[in-house]
């Protein structure tokens, strides 16, 4: 059960990088490579506070947020003003800095070797030691990202952002200003994914920079774009097939080494399907083929 | 109309001078037509005007405000509103969405009001009934729930003036508004104008069609290479040969 408990876990995780990264790629237009970034920016700063000051841990998601936050709006001041394909290269190159920060630092994020002894989190005296008890804070957690999501996307302000990823020129000549809302939409998904991994850091107990590559932007694209991008459950449906997906392979008992690659191949060939077959994903409203 | 006035505008374009020198003081008020051939730097001149376009160099007053370098959505707010010669809306979504996208100082498009929504739904009520009412006036009432890439061309073109309209601007610059459209659809827009002068809303406007510009045009900017070669009344300007000429080639 336990097992059933973590990959559930792993999904609620993913689910609440996926549905931030919606609502910039599928919901504005957005496409970022830079979401592990902000997912280690939140799991560091999480790391940090627990292990060197003993931070509360909801103190240390509301500061890892901040945190995701305000770099986005550095990231998003020269790179916002890029188009399509220039802005995806830009978090590209954001995402290599970051990495190689995490990397690095030795003195602040002891590099490759990680931060280890995160404790578990301790809310008002209870603490989620199993993975059971530890599932309904992810599952809280995922559900205040969707909730913040959801309130966005269904608003008036949710209106604008698909009207800048339809025509930014019509929602220029009407009178909305288009970096505004991108600089605020970039915010709220860098801080929401930071909230992803403020709960990965307080559940697998460790930090370290191989988890927050390029590869796990690409991942969380995946997800995104698989389950379908502009909708309510798209993000979910993604997550669950791209982290349940490999945990089935292990019981065709093949190498570790061969499941690996396996996954990679099935990762690539689902994604040139379903961008042949269907380009809006399983559920989806946003065709990235456009 | 807050009287447009432009001064030594210059904008190039590899070279090619789209705008050259040009100077404009426009009537503070009506109708007016930008007429002139192809390339002559109508739409240009349009897109600086709307701030789609900055000027090499070269200043673009606007009542008291200096218009030049400000960024198309500020120019909104100071009351001028365009539309575009190949029609842009989001097709995606239905035609009453379009008009409330354009409404002005929604409470709902701040980040703290979307998430609490203190104030919006009442406020979303009031900018549906407007957009009732704009959609009404140009007579799309009855398409309000259909789909914007659904409408025929000519519908778009009322609806892209109807999203103009929402955002309550007092000048509206419209680039070639009955351009494609069926006669009967053209005269529709053309009688439309005509009413929003009545109600003392200020037009400008790109048009190929001599015969629109004579019907409700009350002042004509003949352009030609960037520069005005003429301007005064529609009877002033359109019986002067040497003016037809250029302007036909």
């Amino acid at each position: 059960m336990e097992y059933i408990f973590h990959i559930i876990i792993l999904v609620l995780v993913y689910t609440i990088l996926a549905v931030s990264l919606d609502l910039l790629a599928g919901h504005t237009g957005l496409l970022s490579i830079a979401h592990a970034a902000f997912y280690g920016l939140g799991a560091y700063t999480a790391a940090l506070l627990a292990v060197e000051c003993g931070t509360p841990f909801f103190v240390a998601v509301l500061i890892g947020m901040s945190i995701a936050a305000v770099v986005s709006f550095c990231v998003s001041l020269p790179s916002l003003r890029l188009h399509d394909d220039y802005f995806v290269i830009a978090t590209f190159g954001f995402q290599i800095i970051i990495f190689s920060v995490f990397n690095n630092w030795m003195n602040l994020t002891r590099g490759p070797f990680g931060i280890p002894g995160i404790p578990r989190p301790v809310i008002f005296g209870w603490s989620p030691e199993s993975n059971g008890t530890f599932l309904l804070l992810a599952a809280l957690f995922a559900a205040f990202a969707y909730a913040v999501v959801n309130r966005i996307v269904t608003s008036p302000y949710g209106r604008v952002l698909r009207a800048i990823r339809e025509d930014e020129l019509f929602t220029r000549a009407v009178g909305k200003s288009v970096f505004r809302f991108k600089i605020m939409t970039f915010a709220i998904s860098a801080a929401l994914a930071a909230s992803a991994g403020c709960l990965y850091a307080h559940y697998v107990n460790y930090v370290g920079p191989t988890s927050f590559t390029v590869t796990e932007s690409i991942l969380v694209i995946s997800m995104v774009i698989i389950g379908g991008a502009g909708s309510r459950w798209g993000p979910l449906l993604g997550a669950t097939i791209l982290v349940t997906l490999p945990e089935m392979l292990r019981f065709l008992g093949l190498p570790s080494s061969t499941a690996a690659n396996l996954r990679q191949i099935i990762y690539g060939t689902l994604l040139v399907i379903l961008m042949m077959v269907r380009p809006r994903g399983l559920v989806g409203k946003y065709d990235f083929g456009r | 109309m807050t009287t447009f006035r432009c001064e030594a505008l210059r904008k190039s374009f590899d070279g090619v001078k789209a705008l050259s020198d040009f100077d404009l003081v426009l009537p503070s008020e009506g109708i007016t037509a930008i007429i002139g051939p192809n390339g002559a730097g109508k739409t240009t001149l349009i897109n600086v005007l709307t701030g789609f376009l900055r000027p090499d160099s070269g200043k673009v007053h606007f009542g008291e405000h200096e218009i030049a370098r400000l960024a198309p959505h500020k120019i909104v707010t100071l009351g001028i509103a365009r539309t575009f010669q190949d029609l842009r809306l989001i097709l995606q979504v239905r035609a009453i969405d379009n008009v409330l996208l354009a409404r002005p100082n929604q409470r709902g498009e701040r980040l703290f009001f979307a998430l609490t929504r203190m104030g919006v739904k009442k406020e979303e009520t009031r900018n549906r009934e407007e957009a009732k009412r704009v959609l009404r006036f140009v007579g799309l009432e009855g398409e309000a729930d259909e789909l914007a890439g659904e409408l025929s061309y000519g519908q778009q073109k009322l609806l892209s003036l109807a999203c103009c309209l929402a955002t309550d601007a007092q000048v509206l610059i419209l680039d070639e508004p009955i351009a494609g459209v069926h006669p009967e659809m053209a005269s529709r827009i053309l009688e439309l104008l005509l009413q929003l002068r009545a109600e003392g809303k200020d037009v400008l406007f790109i048009e190929h069609d001599l015969g629109a510009v004579r019907r409700i045009a009350e002042h004509v900017i003949v352009m030609d290479h960037g520069k005005i070669i003429a301007q005064g009344t529609p009877r002033e300007v359109l019986e002067r040969a040497d003016i037809m000429e250029a302007y036909l080639g």
